[in-house]
């Protein structure tokens, strides 16, 4: 018995469900197309911005664009809605095959949502470093501590946005669609992630609200490790706020599950 | 022509007594789409707010371009869902149903579903347009008022031949084409701002390849008494909806094209 042993059939179904989802490579072209193309629209307004005002601005204009493709590169890592599978297991009543498997059911699911939250995004996100970055003036990090600074703080922003997507998972279980609670919940990552505007671009007294909620740890702050602009030391304070927040938002999904299953009603046909 | 819109009436309200079955679920996501197309407009807000203006241009009237080409996309997007789709029917071969009754494939199509929910982009484009009418003081003559209907049914006949694009598409590849929704989409996000923003080559791709400018920009400059920085006269900003409008009548004839051309997958 080692130490790994527990977690295998966890590891099992992560891998198996990568491997599923890598497969959809002409899905990611064109997802990588379309996201290309958006990261163009909203640089050139970027610097149209930037060529109408001489004010102080609370990033450069060379961090914007850096900041832009990143967010465009890592677009699946919002939580837009719940697995596709989990609600058709709850829609066809087979979720009982899920109850009576011996792991457990949020963590079997989390592993799901992990690979959900990274694997279609590989093909997108290589493309766009490459054409970004030779030639789109998208820059690579200032050195290898920004860079480390950036790979940690992805992890947990994965870990985050798989707590979310698992969240979705659960309350399909009350809705069975899971498009409502999906539909608001991706709004709000939208727009307090840093995925419509670099989050340092809201007022001054926005800030102090956005950092005490959990969307700015899953884009804004990764990326500002990757760009230098946070100091990579820094990461001693960002990171237990990151695992803190993997703490709650697991842990309600905990609760919210085992109460789930408790009143669940199973579908029948 | 009586009988087809008699038919589409019919169509439609069939799909709305459907819809209204759920009527819970329709207010939600009624109210998801309403957020999740306003954030944008929160974003702008400030974006305007650190920068105070974009090449001369000011935030309400940013709004009024914003409002106009939102509330023309929600009209679109609620009544092509039956095209925006049409690459699954390919797929299914359920196409074969429709060419087998008497009437238009574009109108069965079209009659497929008016999808309510939309109601949540139209709902925020409106709100977006009295705020910016209320910061704007234009002069409501009966020409502008008559221009500014004619650009949102322009820019709702300018989506609606993207969609009926995109779904000829799949006469050909079987795929709906994920690509197409760069110009939707991405056309919402880029009649946003003023033309002017842009480079050259996008200007002159939205101007003179897909016409979108038509139906945003340059109604835009005649509403708020505006000169083209490009030089465009005058007149041209209060045609110019009517290009949306042939823009779509040029998309149905490839549409036949495409009719004639397909051939069932069998399935």
């Amino acid at each position: 018995m080692n130490l790994i042993y527990p977690f295998k059939p966890y590891l099992a179904v992560l891998s198996a469900r990568v491997r599923t989802l890598l497969q959809y490579r002409a899905a990611a072209l064109a997802g990588f197309g379309t996201q290309f193309f958006w990261g163009l629209i909203r640089i050139m307004i970027f610097e149209a911005f930037f060529r109408s005002s001489t004010q102080i601005q609370p990033m450069t204009y060379d961090h914007v664009v850096t900041y832009l493709w990143l967010s465009q590169a890592f677009l699946v890592l919002v939580p837009f809605s719940a697995d596709p599978d989990v609600r058709s297991l709850v829609r066809s009543g087979n979720i009982v095959y899920e109850l009576v498997r011996p792991a457990n059911l949020y963590f079997f699911w989390f592993s799901r949502a992990i690979a959900q939250r990274t694997a279609p995004g590989v093909f997108r996100a290589l493309p766009m470093f490459i054409v970004a970055g030779l030639f789109f003036n998208m820059q690579l990090p200032p050195n290898l501590y920004a860079t480390s600074a950036f790979i940690i703080a992805m992890i947990c922003a994965i870990l985050i946005s798989a707590a979310i997507t698992n969240l979705l998972n659960i309350s399909t279980l009350w809705t069975l669609s899971g498009d409502g609670v999906g539909a608001l919940l991706s709004a709000a990552t939208w727009l307090l992630s840093g995925m419509t505007l670099p989050l340092l671009f809201f007022p001054d007294w926005a800030q102090t609200a956005l950092n005490a909620l959990p969307f700015r740890y899953m884009m804004d702050i990764p990326f500002r490790f990757y760009l230098g602009q946070i100091p990579p030391s820094d990461i001693w304070t960002h990171l237990p706020f990151q695992l803190a927040w993997i703490a709650i938002l697991t842990g309600l999904g905990h609760v919210i599950l085992n109460r789930a299953t408790r009143r669940l009603v199973v579908q029948g046909g | 022509m009586i009988n087809a819109l008699k038919l589409y009436g019919h169509y439609i309200s069939i799909s709305l007594r459907g819809q209204m079955q759920y009527r819970a679920s329709f207010v939600m996501l009624s109210f998801g789409h309403f957020l999740a197309t306003g954030i944008e407009f929160i974003a702008i807000a400030a974006l305007f707010d650190r920068f105070k203006h974009i090449v001369g241009w000011q935030l309400p009237e940013i709004a009024l371009l914003y409002a106009i080409v939102n509330t023309a996309f929600s009209f679109t997007d609620a009544m092509s869902r039956g095209f925006d789709m049409f690459g699954n029917m390919v797929k299914g071969g359920d196409f074969d149903r429709l060419l087998l009754r008497p009437r238009s494939t574009a109108l069965q199509l079209a009659g497929q579903e008016f999808t309510l929910r939309r109601v949540g982009r139209l709902s925020q484009g409106f709100i977006v347009f009295i705020w910016a009418n209320q910061h704007l003081h234009i002069t409501w003559s009966p020409e502008k008022i008559a221009l500014c209907i004619l650009a949102i049914i322009g820019g709702i006949c300018f989506f609606y031949a993207l969609m009926v694009m995109q779904a000829t598409v799949a006469f050909w590849t079987t795929e709906s084409l994920e690509l197409m929704n760069t110009l939707t989409y991405g056309g919402v996000q880029t009649a946003q701002y003023p033309l002017s923003v842009y480079r050259a080559w996008f200007r002159k791709f939205f101007t003179y390849v897909v016409p979108l400018a038509s139906v945003s920009y340059f109604p835009g400059l005649a509403l708020l008494d505006r000169t083209d920085p490009f030089g465009s006269p005058v007149i041209r900003h209060y045609i110019s909806p009517f290009i949306g409008i042939a823009f779509l009548i040029i998309a149905l004839q490839i549409w036949k094209i495409g009719v004639r051309h397909y051939r069932s997958t069998g399935s």
